[in-house]
């Protein structure tokens, strides 16, 4: 109760008049300024440009078995981009498990192309192998922007990925005791004054999951989904998800079903 | 080592057009380091040309301060659609790269 009283005197002695109510402001007023960056930056997404190597690398033959990614299945049937993303992840008949885009990439990579999954699992974010996966991501959700979020839940296996995304978001772990909830589960929350999506919530699920994968301005750097959610378990300052693993599709499944008749936005643009 | 094609998009309003290009390239300052510590070498654009046509509408110097693919939005008075518009850029590896558009 002191500490209260004592921020209440120190908000009323920076702002001058007005106290907590200016503080408010001030907050406002950055988010209206992040909000004006952001309008000015949205007309050149520098993803575009990582989307156009992916679109290359995806027509282009390559791996141990010579071949192009033309035939893959998104699930839409072989070959079929636009949409895809707006509708996974999804269960897939042929591999027998519910797959995000880049799980299921790597499927069609080793399967049509040769590729060892390993090059992934093992990878380096934005190195080697791993930059070519994420210009693929970065061509494939730009062809479902516009697209409305719709993932097929009719699957037994759906339902239990959505059981075990829902467990892993409340799930507390780490030195911190951090959940995914600590950040994402209330309204209006706030860090580095960049607002936080209520993940719980339609709306703000559909924010969230609607606008990743994204570039960063801050890194320069193309994340895929895989890249975020790994973050957000280092962030968590827990152990960090192997590439492509259960949680991270469970967590996927979780959002997308929770984002549902959201608008996708992808490729997002981050500060 | 090999340049991705700039994007670049320009439209005529009637008496302005506008020129939007997106520019792939690096920009390292020569200021941060790799995670074994050594400095990663200074690679940026140093001069980029915009012309209409033949006629040069934007000369510019960049530097270390602009950011890993730029963004780079301007505007001349003339133009017509179906026009020529040609940017170049030159960074300090002596590398250059030439991308053009029509203006819509």
């Amino acid at each position: 109760m002191r500490q209260k009283k004592l921020y209440v005197l120190l908000a009323a002695l920076v702002a001058g008049v007005g106290g907590l109510n200016a503080t408010a402001a001030l907050a406002d007023e950055s988010a209206d300024a992040i909000a004006r960056y952001r309008e000015m930056i949205a007309d050149g997404n520098p993803s575009e440009l990582v989307a156009a190597q992916g679109e290359q690398l995806w027509k282009t033959k390559r791996g141990p078995k010579n071949a192009s990614l033309e035939k893959c299945d998104l699930g839409l049937g072989p070959g079929v981009v636009k949409g895809a993303s707006a509708q996974l992840p999804r269960y897939f008949k042929d591999t027998g498990r519910v797959q995000d885009l880049e799980t299921r990439l790597m499927t069609c990579m080793q399967t049509l192309q040769g590729i060892d999954p390993k090059a992934f699992v093992d990878g380096k974010w934005n190195k080697g192998e791993m930059e070519n996966m994420e210009a693929l991501v970065a061509f494939i959700v730009t062809e479902s922007n516009g697209h409305k979020i719709s993932i097929d839940m009719s699957n037994p296996q759906m339902k239990k990925m959505y059981e075990l995304g829902k467990m892993a978001f409340y799930h507390r772990s780490g030195p911190m005791d951090f959940a995914c909830t600590t950040c994402h589960g209330a309204e209006g929350k706030r860090i580095r004054l960049q607002d936080l999506p209520d993940l719980r919530t339609q709306a703000g699920a559909a924010a969230g999951w609607g606008t990743w994968p994204a570039y960063r301005v801050s890194s320069g750097e193309f994340w895929t989904m895989q890249h975020r959610l790994n973050d957000c378990y280092r962030q968590q300052r827990t152990a960090e998800p192997i590439y492509g693993s259960d949680v991270t599709i469970a967590l996927s499944v979780y959002l997308a079903a929770t984002a549902k008749g959201g608008t996708v936005l992808t490729p997002g643009l981050k500060r | 080592m090999a340049t991705n094609p700039m994007k670049i998009r320009a439209a005529n309003n009637g008496s302005v057009t506008e020129v939007k290009a997106l520019i792939s390239h690096d920009m390292e300052t020569g200021q941060r380091k790799d995670a074994a510590g050594a400095v990663i070498p200074a690679w940026f654009i140093t001069e980029l040309t915009a012309k209409h046509n033949d006629k040069l509408v934007l000369g510019a110097e960049f530097g270390t301060s602009i950011s890993k693919n730029p963004f780079l939005a301007f505007k001349f008075k003339g133009g017509a659609k179906g026009d020529k518009i040609t940017v170049s850029w030159k960074d300090n590896k002596g590398e250059t790269r030439t991308d053009e558009a029509v203006i819509a």
